[in-house]
């Protein structure tokens, strides 16, 4: 390997890079853009879930359950129908995800028999949504329900008198409050810096495939390995300047907390950006139209980072097969590895077998990449 | 007119089936994928990671236990013996809940008093973690009230119990996914998002790689009009789209047994509008690229936003109110409450007609500008 060779590639793709202004300028706002529209969008929390109420009875008491549903911030009353096809069509037009329909008998059979059934009809087409929907509409009525024998005992002179024998005392760790932001952001990082670096290097060999300048690249002394790693490195400079927007973004804009160290993270970062760029660069030797090559990069890596590499769909649930499968999934390592830095505050030992993946991973690639190049023409 | 147009479809379709590894990439791809994920995108939390330590070594505490081990939400991984083993299990993530029965919990019970249950929790996926706390208060909460009410029966029978009791049950009626099956709902999901990616990227590339490679030159001497050269470039890709997307919902229906309980009629012509719509996207950023490398990189920059702000799997009505704004103008939005809608609800055009409308509108707007864009750029 020369070193003059290796610089006079790296020196001609940065050219290359600069004088497409535009493809450089998406590529240094892909953080921008994409971290404040995933950092927003992605969310799980349920707030404001639309309800439609059907209160048959029309009395004080159904009233004051439904004014529970009013004083809840999960809940936003969108429609008060007083039809059952009304319903149904609120349903059907997704207006509200949740409807509480209470019987006409209700106060009666509260008097009576001290117990009265609420309906709460859901629209799971959304399962998870229609799950936590229900949850909190269980603790609305479970609220009210406590109203009601607080009532009963206090006109009867009497106080409640029960403690509950056991109590849970949680401590959540790593992300005290909770908060998907904290566990979501880093994610986030991961998903776009895959993004980044796939969109990067996909097309670099085929480009010159397709446009005729292969035969020129050939005819050079140039070695494979030189090609690949000049090829690179003006790629990796983006790629360390794209990381650096977003971490940044991170830890000050969406305040997610920083407990690593920026050595771990710059180290880590730099391993996934040789295996991201690196996996670019094999498809677009293995593949040698552009269009081509950018349909495989683009299925490898949008869907596969966001579904499969574990940053809001939790691999440990899903099926074993699956789960094998998403050992591939480089982004999944990069996303232990990042949340891990930012919210547990990890170091390089703690986090040996993700790095030894991407390791692995980066030699695979390298090895494999500057293998199937030859510098012939058929 | 029409055997110009014709010229240009005949050349593409060539061109799209012409070598073996185009024809793979276009069939095998989406597929695998489609299988892949429509395993894996759930939110479900079926088997949490849990350990358990329990320093009582009580009747009563073993109990406790055996209520946490008999669930089949949580998975008992490790029984430690320490509160250091406890918590390295948790920081190595080999558990996501820890579980402490603190020496004296059996003594405090039997006293009356509090007896506090420890729970650990991992929550660097505050989603999970919720869900895991949920399950775990609701056995603490059964094992609370089974041992007040055991106590009572022992002590002064039944009587005194009866005030204490629940008073409005809340009964859950779930409409179109009785079982809340987390398939019925990703899996038309990943079957709209495979179409998204495939055609935007494929037509994406249509306009600017004739002007990269320099064969739209070839094409500027010819008679062709913009209006029927983008005509002839989108039928290929329609038809394309049709078959792609045609093959990944049967694969679907077949493979994860989604029912289709909806019109046929409206989902196919729902899927038309979403395909017109796609293919106006990737023309426009066709037109506006000058260089397939531009045309790619715009892709990824367009297409991640238009499938995480679509509600996909996160929910529209949580993001911020500009974010809402942005998602009116995706198509994915509208073409998952129709793909949903008919699969699901069984719900038809009286209900629809606003979402198809809107990608109608898409669609049209869209084609429109790259055409204009088109015509201009070959001045």
């Amino acid at each position: 390997m020369r070193m003059r060779r290796l610089k006079a590639i790296a020196v001609k793709e940065f050219v290359q890079i600069w004088r497409d202004p535009r493809s450089l300028m998406i590529a240094l706002l892909m953080p921008f853009t994409q971290m404040f529209l995933l950092g927003y969008g992605v969310t799980l929390d349920l707030k404001h879930i639309p309800v439609c109420t059907f209160d048959r009875e029309a009395s004080q008491n159904s009233q004051a359950l439904l004014k529970h549903f009013q004083a809840s911030q999960y809940f936003a009353i969108v429609r008060n129908v007083v039809t059952y096809p009304a319903l149904v069509d609120a349903i059907d037009r997704a207006d509200c995800k949740i409807a509480i329909v209470i019987p006409p008998d209700f106060s009666e059979r509260l008097n009576d028999s001290g117990s009265a059934p609420v309906q709460a009809i859901l629209d799971a087409t959304d399962d998870n949504s229609a799950n936590i929907a229900f949850g909190y509409a269980l603790s609305v009525v479970s609220g009210y329900s406590g109203e009601v024998v607080l009532d009963a005992l206090s006109r009867q002179g009497r106080e409640l008198q029960q403690i509950l024998p056991m109590t849970v005392q949680s401590r959540v760790w790593f992300n005290e409050d909770l908060e998907s932001r904290n566990f979501i952001i880093p994610g986030v990082v991961a998903v776009i810096m895959a993004l980044v670096g796939a969109q990067l290097t996909s097309l670099t060999i085929s480009r010159e495939w397709e446009r005729g300048t292969m035969e020129l690249l050939i005819s050079t002394p140039v070695k494979p390995s030189e090609l690949m790693i000049g090829k690179l490195l003006p790629y990796l400079a983006i790629g360390w300047i794209d990381a650096a927007f977003c971490l940044i973004l991170a830890a000050l804009w969406f305040q997610v907390p920083f407990r690593g160290t920026i050595f771990t993270l710059f180290i880590t970062t730099t391993l996934f950006l040789i295996v991201v760029l690196g996996i670019g660069y094999l498809l677009s030797v293995l593949i040698r139209s552009q269009i081509g090559a950018s349909q495989i990069a683009l299925l490898v890596t949008m869907l596969p980072a966001t579904l499969l590499s574990g940053y809001v769909f939790p691999i440990d649930q899903m099926p074993k097969v699956v789960q094998d499968i998403t050992y591939l999934v480089y982004a999944r390592y990069y996303v232990t590895i990042v949340k891990a830095i930012f919210l547990k505050g990890s170091d390089i030992p703690a986090l040996a077998t993700p790095i030894l993946f991407l390791l692995v991973y980066a030699v695979a690639v390298m090895v494999l990449a500057a293998r199937s190049f030859h510098k012939r023409l058929d | 007119m029409f055997s110009r147009t014709s010229q240009i479809v005949i050349k593409e379709f060539i061109q799209l089936w012409r070598d073996k590894w185009g024809r793979f990439r276009l069939i095998v791809p989406p597929i695998v994928q489609l299988l892949l994920f429509g395993y894996a995108a759930t939110f479900e939390v079926y088997h949490v990671s849990t350990a358990v330590l329990d320093l009582d070594h009580t009747q009563e505490s073993r109990e406790l236990v055996a209520r946490f081990t008999s669930s089949n939400r949580l998975d008992i991984v490790q029984r430690a013996q320490t509160q250091d083993e406890i918590d390295g299990t948790i920081d190595r993530s080999d558990a996501a809940v820890g579980l402490v029965i603190h020496a004296g919990f059996a003594n405090l019970l039997r006293k009356g008093q509090e007896a506090p249950l420890q729970v650990l929790v991992d929550g660097t996926n505050s989603n999970t973690a919720l869900i895991a706390l949920g399950y775990i208060n609701t056995i603490a909460a059964q094992f609370s009230q089974d041992y007040v009410t055991d106590l009572a029966e022992r002590t002064q029978g039944i009587q005194g119990m009866e005030q204490a009791q629940v008073q409005v049950a809340l009964e859950q009626r779930p409409w179109f996914n009785p079982d809340f099956n987390g398939q019925w709902f990703f899996v038309p999901g990943v079957i709209a998002t495979i179409t998204l990616v495939m055609v935007v990227n494929l037509t994406a590339f249509a306009v600017v790689r004739e002007r990269e490679v320099g064969t739209l030159e070839q094409i500027m001497v010819s008679p062709i009009r913009p209006s029927e050269f983008i005509l002839g470039k989108t039928v290929p890709f329609f038809v394309v789209g049709l078959g792609l997307a045609a093959l990944v919902t049967i694969v679907g229906i077949v493979w994860f047994q989604i029912p289709f309980v909806g019109n046929p009629l409206v989902f196919i012509f729902g899927t038309m509008l979403y395909l017109l719509s796609l293919l106006a996207l990737g023309l426009l950023i066709s037109t506006v690229c000058s260089t397939q490398q531009q045309a790619f990189a715009t892709n990824f920059f367009v297409l991640n936003p238009l499938f995480i702000l679509s509600g996909f799997s996160f929910p529209i009505s949580s993001m911020p109110d500009v974010l809402q704004w942005l998602t009116y103008v995706n198509p994915l939005r509208y073409y998952l409450i129709v793909i949903r809608g008919t699969f699901l609800k069984g719900i038809g055009v009286a209900i629809l007609w606003p979402d198809l409308l809107a990608m109608a509108v898409i669609a049209g707007v869209l084609l429109t500008v790259s055409i204009l864009r088109f015509r201009k750029s070959l001045e």
